[in-house]
């Protein structure tokens, strides 16, 4: 605790200037590899073009043939943007998750969203329920992002309750997943032959049918839902020291939380009723986000948007390798592969991310 | 100049009063003020009271500030499970509501605090792999680098070896001369208090049992019905007032 520390060159300072930029590298680094990911991933499908083809018709679409840009613009297009955008948006879903709850497990598949969503999704699938009347064209979509608000909402109510904490969230949000599941399984009791396989296919997750509107919806929440967590990225990394820390540093907690779990409950909601359940993206993307980047949000924040939109589309190109001809629903590779690979990194990881 | 003085201040959680008329006179910037008290007095409430994050009647007088978030505080709990570095933890004490973009002045500012502290082989450890003490000369980096009128410290020293308490109530004693800080420091070694602080406020039970300078109010008396122990202020060799202690009661 000297006083001529200040005459010497800082070397905090130094330290800290070098670590923004091995983080701007990485971050550089994910984002090209997204977009090499994304290329690689229209260039797959049934019908067979060469790489150099998808490009052209990507830089000049005038020059190649009606087919070609039909096949890569409206069809391969809004599959391959769908898996960046619902991967980011379920990544930092499920990275706020972590952060307002401070628990390593939180995420829209552990809280209870994804389930939510799905039984909703049921509903209109086996017996052609609509919560919000009027909404055929839509109705399994809308239903599935209904129920995973309601679900958000519920844990959220049960949360102000008096001696609820934090940990308590995380088991409340469990439960929710174990009510959903039964509740899944009665429904696919009752359910005819067709509907139940319906049924089983939106939970296993799959990006085939992205249109063009539904990606632009889920893209405009997305691009809503960034700034809105950026502007609170001081105050959100200082809730990770722990409500009486951030508490100090003038942050409050409780509103904060309420805050960012409307947020990211919209931007996993809105994924999964698209997509379906499409688990581990909210859990591992975040983690892998943690270990390269730390948990400052400057880096975390857009280090876990590209952890998971680049995990979703690689897993987006596994789906179509994998059986050829076939593409396997995503949520199974997601699972397939990010399982391992979580494990990988945590087995391997020098330093303790929780 | 910064002052402080408590208008009958009162605390309670829920319907639990935890304060009960607190009256003081007025501190001002420059001085280190002990917050003393057995355990469960009430003192962590207090600090929590002045930075208006529990309820209660009457008022805190806060006069004469200039800094945009005038009162940094440093909570007992240290314990932090977060992926970020010392460095990055002190940076964001000093960012909280401002922009996302960091200016070189804040660096300086980060830099500073890890120097009075005496912190700069932390810096770029993981805050979740230090020891306690060296967590607590971080948190205390923490409310440092806020660049605070008035500072409120909780415990500070209760986790240091002996070498490091000396040296943190040194500096803090420093900067209280230096930048007219005031400083209130919540302490439970009554030597420290006598060495180190202007004034004392006593807790205990939620109500101020006592309250001036410190060598005034630090009595036997105060040990024997406060503190419950026997027990002496002696003069050492060099003038300074010396706590002995016989024994408990």
């Amino acid at each position: 605790m000297s006083k001529t520390a200040l005459e010497t060159p800082a070397p905090g300072r130094v330290f800290y200037r070098s670590l923004v930029a091995r983080r701007q590298l990485i971050l550089a680094a994910l984002f090209a590899a997204l977009c090499l990911s994304v290329c690689v991933d229209l260039a797959l499908g049934p019908a067979r073009f060469g790489l150099d083809e998808v490009l052209a018709a990507l830089v000049s679409p005038g020059s190649v043939s009606d087919q070609l840009r039909v096949i890569v613009w409206d069809i391969r297009m809004p599959v391959a943007l769908m898996a960046v955008v619902v991967g980011a948006s379920l990544s930092i879903a499920g990275a706020q998750m972590q952060t307002i709850l401070s628990n390593p497990l939180a995420s829209p598949f552990t809280l209870g969203i994804s389930a939510g969503a799905g039984f909703g999704a049921a509903l209109a699938l086996a017996f052609g329920v609509a919560i919000l009347p009027g909404s055929v064209a839509y109705m399994v979509p809308i239903n599935a992002f209904l129920v995973a608000m309601l679900t958000a909402f519920a844990i959220h109510l049960l949360s102000l309750k008096r001696g609820v904490t934090i940990e308590t969230i995380v088991l409340l949000g469990i439960a929710m997943v174990f009510i959903f599941n039964s509740l899944m399984a009665l429904i696919q009791f009752f359910a005819s032959q067709q509907a139940l396989s319906a049924v089983v296919f939106w939970t296993m997750g799959s990006l085939t049918k992205a249109t063009w509107p539904k990606l632009w919806i889920t893209l405009s929440v997305l691009a809503v839902s960034i700034p809105l967590l950026a502007r609170h990225g001081w105050a959100l990394t200082a809730m990770r020291l722990g409500d009486a820390k951030a508490e100090s540093m003038g942050v409050n907690p409780r509103r904060l939380r309420l805050e960012v779990l409307i947020v990211v409950s919209l931007l996993a909601s809105i994924s999964v009723a698209f997509v379906g359940t499409i688990g581990f993206i909210g859990l591992v993307g975040p983690h892998i986000a943690r270990m390269l980047l730390g948990e400052d949000q400057r880096f975390f924040l857009p280090g876990s948007a590209l952890c998971g939109a680049l995990i979703l589309s690689v897993g987006s190109i596994l789906s179509k390798m994998l059986i050829p001809g076939t593409v396997i629903p995503i949520g199974i590779i997601t699972s397939l592969v990010g399982i391992p690979f979580f494990l990988f990194l945590v087995l391997n990881q020098r330093k303790s991310a929780w | 100049m910064v002052s402080l003085a408590f208008d009958q201040v009162s605390a309670r959680y829920a319907k639990r009063a935890v304060l009960d008329d607190i009256h003081t006179p007025t501190f001002f910037g420059g001085q280190i003020v002990a917050l003393l008290g057995p355990n469960a007095a009430g003192k962590s409430t207090l600090f929590r009271r002045v930075l208006g994050l529990v309820d209660g009647e009457g008022e805190v007088r806060l006069e004469g500030a200039t800094a945009e978030r005038p009162i940094a505080y440093m909570p007992q709990e240290t314990r932090v499970d977060a992926v970020l570095t010392v460095y990055e933890s002190v940076l964001l004490a000093r960012m909280q509501g401002r922009r996302l973009k960091v200016s070189p002045a804040d660096l300086e500012a980060v830099d500073r605090a890890i120097d009075e502290l005496g912190i700069q082989a932390l810096t770029e450890r993981d805050i979740g792999d230090l020891s306690g003490g060296q967590r607590q000369l971080v948190s205390a980096a923490q409310a440092l680098v806020q660049s605070p009128d008035v500072l409120l410290l909780d415990e500070p020293t209760s986790a240091l070896d002996l070498h490091r308490q000396i040296a943190l109530l040194t500096v803090l004693r420093r900067l209280a001369a230096e930048r007219g800080m005031l400083i209130v420091v919540a302490l439970h070694d009554l030597g420290h208090a006598l060495r180190f602080t202007d004034q004392a406020m006593v807790l205990a039970d939620g109500t101020l049992k006592a309250c001036g300078p410190t060598q005034a109010v630090v009595t036997p008396e105060l040990l024997r019905d406060i503190y419950r122990v026997e027990g002496r202020i002696e003069r050492c060799s060099r003038g300074h007032p010396l706590l002995v202690v016989d024994g408990a009661l």
